[in-house]
């Protein structure tokens, strides 16, 4: 059925548009632009700031005759309404005459902005707005050149006030336009922010405790239509003018949100060019104009002056800086020499032409080049992967989202955020987790899965769609059923699945089960159908689609028969002291890097790798769609992008290897892997037109970061494979803990205490405690207090840390976050001593 | 007059007393709807009655309870007791002296609605008045006037009293809602308008104190009855509060259509002091001021006849000035006010009251020059028309229309500064 369209004319220009659309959005269409402040069209309308006043006419209407009034030409006779109407709140209707221009609506207007500016600084010069400051730009279009108001009636308020540890508050300079608040409550459910006060001392305070706690406060900077909220990263660091912008993707998650960098040459780093500040660039399938906090502020590693710059070469036990010649000689013949007992180890971290180069090269060489990574399910991906034309944002009503064994508001923020709308659109969601999470709370079904019994829920739900009985393993028989047959009937079916709670065989049962259940259900082989794993770096899909696999022995027993070890980006050394041991003996070691890790301190070849920032490449997300990035600052020393190191190290061992540029590289994948064999690397940088028009010329809605100029991506397409799907082993985990025993399972957390979020000194003090969380219960049955330490014995080390109480926590289980210092990869059985206090001994 | 409608306290000795009430037939009215009338036929009563909504805007009340979306459930009733408009002290004597009838006026509107929760919504300053109606609800549950299975039938009915913070805008029926729900006193958007989402966004009849008084006697008496009262579009008795100078201010129940002449010199005794009467704001600090001439005082005081001499009935403050009152002062108060309690919501409302406050401030301090005057003038003017709510509006009126009916009294400050 098609939407039902309303004709109307503004004007003078008639149009027609959907029923419901509001006349702010109707003139957008048509290239008119009604200023605003308050409208967002990511939020519902509010109708506060009164700035997109117009003049409306309606045709009259004959109550008695049941008819419109018309004239002797037969034109339906307009009544104007009486007073002016705010464009952002009125829906269009058949006939209406709209007057953007209309004098009482030019002077009206006018009106608004002079009212606005009585109590707003006017400290334009030293504002972080300025130069794309919406009050600024409207102000120059349709206010009065001159202020009639007496400067000394001016308000004084606080200009710094610190909401939280990264967002600061200019009370002078806000005009209570709500976006902030709006953001917070309607868009990402954090309702943190609220107006105190009333009148002209209306005014935005935050409640939380810590101050404005929300894994996307920076987003309400971005739509602040004036100076008033700035990032503790960004604030007078720089005029919008000065900047260049250089499109890229965010290398934390799978999500893949598109971002702007921007940066500026700048005194204090010796006149070089370093990163500003990251922005949301509008991609609306992947992350609309929203990023979170942590792809915002966890920037700073690439300025770090810690940042590998040279290659090093191990001489007489001490690394000596050598020329990039000597380094990869001396690299490719410790390499040779290793044979088929050579080890590759790399991670989704990197892009797919560093990747794809790394394989190429492992496979000359004959060594294996492994994912060091521990989710299964990637080489379902083409047939099971949600593929070209999906779009989370399209789901309403009648779809269904399944979320398994994850915690997306922690390992994929954007991805939380969207599913979640998608709930509240309409779209049936069902929640299957060990433990609660924030997305339970939009969930229509969900279910409580021991760790290690999530692929036996969803065994269950494969029978509740098809009408079976419900394993005994569900306590909610009844929802399950339910949840079951919405599985069954709709339209669309995305299953976000993780791998909290299990180890690589957990999880590749788990992604079969699921397999199963898309395959019972009928949601395979069309766009908005599919699985999205929650892979734990940017690029695991991607790793996968070029061929690298996890090991399936374990990395252990994999490094005792390698006497040659070609590390790309990880660092398995600083995971776990068990690697660095083994590291250590025997093994010629070369690693590449961005940092001289703990992997890299071990090595007899170190190469300085450039990040993300400095250098071209494509991520593949987690929902399959290949996107580019782009340069945004120059290389720092001597470092090389990943897979220019690889080639220049195949160049050494004879082995030719795509060298000449990342687009190179790129058409090289593109004729190796089917899967990417219809993607070239231009049309990545395809980006079309999209709605709502946020990064327009108008600068209505934060600035010029948003536009996309430089490609939205291309999703992969469907590739139709067979799998047997029948055999699904099930391992119960839990079982084998005694009474003094724990489940220790380790979760993700955003602000985790990883290397990059600890180089973000914005980040810092939100990083998460290190501290084990257990459920009251389980913690006094061995006697531990709330916040004092514990000793855990993990593979023969003991871990001594805090331990924190939480109801959230099954019983039976400790959660641990990954990062957080104790080197744990799957759950493990451990035991858990309380250590006792001077005074209870 | 005749006995009184709303003031029955003056007729009736101690009729705050339930025993007293009942004995003059006391919630009778209540019980015959709940036992035999529908809705609709109450609905219609009230219709037929001609009566209209007394907090101000004087809306016909039996049309906005056929407003509610059918068949949503459940439905609200609010009273709304948040009476803030300067001069206006009628919803606190009605509560005081006549509460069982204000009750039971709440009760047949929530009959009437098919709503079996209502509150009052109390302005934060009757803290102790809502105790007092607390006690008084939990006496009518007592004699099961209240609670469950009414007279014998299925219907319920609990009433709440909630006690506000102490904000003007709470008086704006959505702004209302908001604080009931626990948020930030401030008007919504409509539509969608509270008959189809109010409290909690479920189908809700907000109506004043007095104009649910009138609900009783409209019931056991009748609509006709009633209509017999006032005029014909305005029907029905109004309490006139009469205030500033006058000989005798207070509470005055007159059939609407009363003059101003009859209400000010006959009851209200006329100005103290041997004085002119200069001006009259008929609606607290929210209507256009009215220059005391002989067509203002000939004047009937009901919904239609005050808006042909440029004011509105409003709900009835009567402020009478005689003439040692400077209109620039006055308007100078009356911005005060309103700046303090605009919500700030909107911009206009936010910065023009504001900036109105400051230019008022100057010129009643001597600072101003002629220009200012004119500048007032036009920074209200850019007001009007543009605002989210109607307080907004309302708060330009004592300026404008000063400026239009007493220039005089703003030069005369100009003059101080030369």
């Amino acid at each position: 059925m098609s939407e039902s369209l309303v004709k109307l004319s503004i004007d003078g220009i008639e149009l027609e548009v959907p029923k419901g659309t509001l006349l702010v959005d109707a003139a957008k269409k048509i290239g008119i632009d009604i200023p605003v402040f308050c409208y967002h069209p990511k939020l519902e309308p509010v109708g506060m700031c009164r700035m997109c006043l117009v003049e409306v006419g309606t045709p009259q209407f004959d109550r008695e005759k049941g008819e419109i009034v018309r004239d002797e030409n037969g034109d339906a006779v307009i009544q104007t309404w009486p007073k002016l109407t705010t464009a952002c709140t009125t829906p269009v209707s058949e006939g209406m005459v709209v007057d953007v221009q209309s004098e009482p609506a030019v002077e009206g207007r006018k009106q608004i902005v002079e009212y606005l500016l009585t109590s707003h600084p006017l400290d334009c010069p030293i504002c972080d707005k300025g130069g794309e400051c919406p009050l600024q730009n409207l102000t120059m279009a349709h206010g009065p050149g001159v202020s009639r108001f007496t400067l000394e009636d001016k308000m004084h308020l606080e200009k710094h006030v610190a909401l939280g540890d990264l967002i600061f508050l200019d009370r002078e300079r806000c005009i209570q336009c709500a976006r902030c608040v709006r953001f917070q409550e309607e868009i990402v459910d954090d309702p943190v922010l609220a107006f105190a006060q009333r009148g002209r001392h209306l005014e935005i305070v935050t409640f939380s405790d810590p101050g404005f706690d929300s894994y996307f406060s920076g987003n309400t900077t971005d739509i602040c239509p004036v100076g008033a909220l700035t990032t503790a990263d960004f604030r007078f660091g720089a005029r919008p003018w000065e900047m260049n912008t250089a499109a890229s993707i965010c290398p934390h998650c799978p999500v893949g949100c598109n971002l702007s960098l921007n940066t500026r040459r700048e005194a204090s780093s010796g006149g070089g060019e370093v990163v500003k500040r990251i922005m949301p660039r509008q991609n609306e399938a992947v992350n609309e104009i929203w990023i979170c906090d942590k792809g915002r502020f966890s920037h700073q590693f690439a300025g770090s002056t810690q940042r590998l710059t040279h290659p090093l070469v191990r001489k007489d036990g001490e690394f000596v800086q050598v020329d990039w010649d000597e380094a990869l000689e001396y690299a490719a013949e410790g390499l040779k020499t290793a044979g088929d007992k050579l080890l590759g180890l790399a991670s989704g971290r990197t892009s797919n032409e560093d990747l794809f180069n790394f394989r190429s090269l492992m496979t000359e060489l004959g060594g294996s080049a492994v994912l060091y990574e521990s989710l299964a399910g990637g080489s379902y991906s083409a047939a099971y992967g949600v593929s070209g034309g999906t779009n989370i944002g399209d789901f309403t009503s009648g779809d269904a989202i399944l979320v398994a064994a994850c915690d997306l508001h922690e390992e994929a923020p954007i991805w939380w955020l969207r599913v979640k709308q998608a709930a509240e659109r309409g779209a049936t969601l069902v929640v299957v987790n060990a433990r609660p999470t924030r997305l339970d709370a939009f969930a229509s079904y969900r279910f409580h899965a021991a760790y290690g019994r999530t692929e036996a829920a969803i065994v269950a739900l494969i029978n509740a769609s098809l009408g079976e009985e419900v394993d005994a393993v569900v306590v909610d028989a009844e929802g399950m059923k339910a949840a079951g047959k919405a599985l069954a009937t709709a339209t669309n079916l995305i299953v976000f699945y993780g791998g909290e709670g299990m180890g690589y065989a957990g999880s590749e049962s788990l992604v079969r089960a699921c397999m199963r259940l898309m395959d019972e259900t009928g949601h395979v082989g069309r766009k908005n159908n599919g699985l999205i794993p929650v892979w734990p770096r940017c690029n695991t899909q991607g790793a996968w689609d070029i061929g690298l696999r996890p090991t399936n022995v374990g990395l252990l027993s994999e490094l005792d028969s390698a006497t040659g070890a070609y590390v790309m980006a990880v660092d398995p050394a600083g995971d776990d002291p068990k690697f660095a041991e083994k590291l250590q003996g025997g093994i010629f070691l070369v690693v590449q890097d961005l940092f001289l890790t703990p992997t890299a301190e071990l090595a007899d070849v170190v190469l300085p790798a450039q990040s993300f920032i400095e250098r071209e490449g494509t991520y593949t997300s987690g929902e399959r769609r290949v996107q580019r990035f782009y340069p945004a600052l120059p290389r720092r020393g001597e470092a090389l992008p990943d897979w220019g190191i690889v080639a220049r190290l195949g160049e050494k061992l004879g082995i030719e290897i795509e060298g000449s540029s990342a687009a190179g590289v790129f058409a090289a994948i593109a004729a190796n892997i089917p899967v990417y064999s219809a993607l070239d690397y231009a049309s990545l940088a395809h980006a079309p037109a999209q709605w709502p028009d946020v990064g327009g010329a108008d600068g209505f809605f934060g600035g010029t970061s948003y536009r996309n100029h430089q490609g939205v991506g291309v999703q992969l397409p469907h590739d139709a494979q067979d799998f047997n799907l029948i055999e699904i082993a099930i391992e119960p985990q839990q079982s084998e803990a005694a009474a003094d025993q724990l489940l220790l399972v380790p979760v993700t957390y955003l602000y985790d205490r990883g290397t990059l979020n600890q180089l973000s000194e914005v980040l810092r003090p939100r990083l998460e405690p290190v501290e084990m969380k257990i459920h009251p219960d389980a913690a006094r049955k061995i006697g531990a207090e709330d916040g004092a330490d514990v000793e855990i014995r993990l593979n023969g080390t003991v871990h001594k840390l805090p331990v924190n109480f939480d109801g959230d926590v099954p019983e039976g289980v400790a959660i641990i976050g990954h990062s957080q210092g104790v080197p744990i990869h799957e759950p493990a059985v451990v035991k858990i001593t309380p250590i006792l206090s001077r005074g209870a001994e | 007059m005749a006995e009184h409608v709303l003031l029955r306290h003056l007729d009736i000795p101690d009729i705050d007393d339930l025993d007293v009430y009942l004995e003059h037939d006391g919630f009778e009215a209540f019980k015959s709807v709940v036992k035999d009338r529908t809705p609709e036929e109450v609905i219609d009563e009230v219709k037929t009655s001609g009566l209209r909504g007394r907090g101000g805007a004087g809306f016909p009340t039996g049309v906005k309870w056929s407003f509610l979306s059918p068949g949503v459930f459940p439905r609200y009733v609010v009273a709304n007791a948040d009476e803030s408009e300067p001069g206006t002290f009628k919803d606190r004597i009605l509560m005081e002296r006549n509460p069982y009838q204000f009750l039971e006026g709440v009760a047949i509107c929530s009959f009437a609605a098919q709503a079996n929760t209502a509150y009052v919504y109390c302005r934060g300053e009757f803290w102790d008045l809502a105790h007092e109606l607390e006690r008084k609800i939990e006496l009518l549950h007592e004699r099961k006037l209240l609670g469950k299975k009414l007279f014998g039938t299925y219907y319920e009915l609990d009433i709440h009293v909630h006690l506000g913070a102490g904000a003007y805008i709470c008086g704006e029926e959505t702004a209302l809602l908001e604080s009931m729900e626990g948020k930030l006193g401030q008007p919504r958007l409509r539509p969608p308008f509270p008959a189809a989402e109010g409290l909690f966004a479920k189908p809700t009849v907000i109506n004043n104190v007095e104009t649910l008084t009138n609900v009783p006697m409209i019931i056991s008496k009748g609509g006709d009855w009633y209509r017999s009262i006032g005029t014909e579009k305005s029907t029905g008795p109004k309490i006139f509060c009469l205030s500033g100078h006058i000989e005798k201010p207070g509470n005055y129940e007159l059939p609407l259509g009363s003059t101003f002449r009859e209400l000010i010199f006959e009851h209200g005794g006329g100005i103290p002091n041997g004085k002119r009467l200069k001006a009259i704001l008929p609606a607290g600090a929210s209507a256009p001021i009215l220059p005391a001439t002989d067509e203002v005082l000939d004047t009937g005081m009901d919904y239609e006849s005050v808006p042909a001499v440029g004011s509105q009935l409003g709900s009835a403050s009567m402020i009478i000035m005689d003439e040692t009152v400077d209109i620039a002062w006055l308007a100078y108060k009356t911005t005060k006010f309103f700046t303090h309690e605009s919500c700030g919501k909107c911009t206009p409302c936010r910065e023009g009251t504001y900036w109105m406050y400051h230019l008022l401030n100057r010129i009643v301090h001597g600072k101003a020059n002629l220009e200012d005057i004119d500048l007032l003038d036009n920074v209200a003017h850019g007001i009007e028309g543009k605002c989210l709510c109607a307080l907004g509006e309302f708060s330009i009126m004592p300026v404008v229309t000063g400026i239009k009916h007493f220039r005089s009294d703003y030069e005369a400050h100009i003059g101080d500064a030369r």
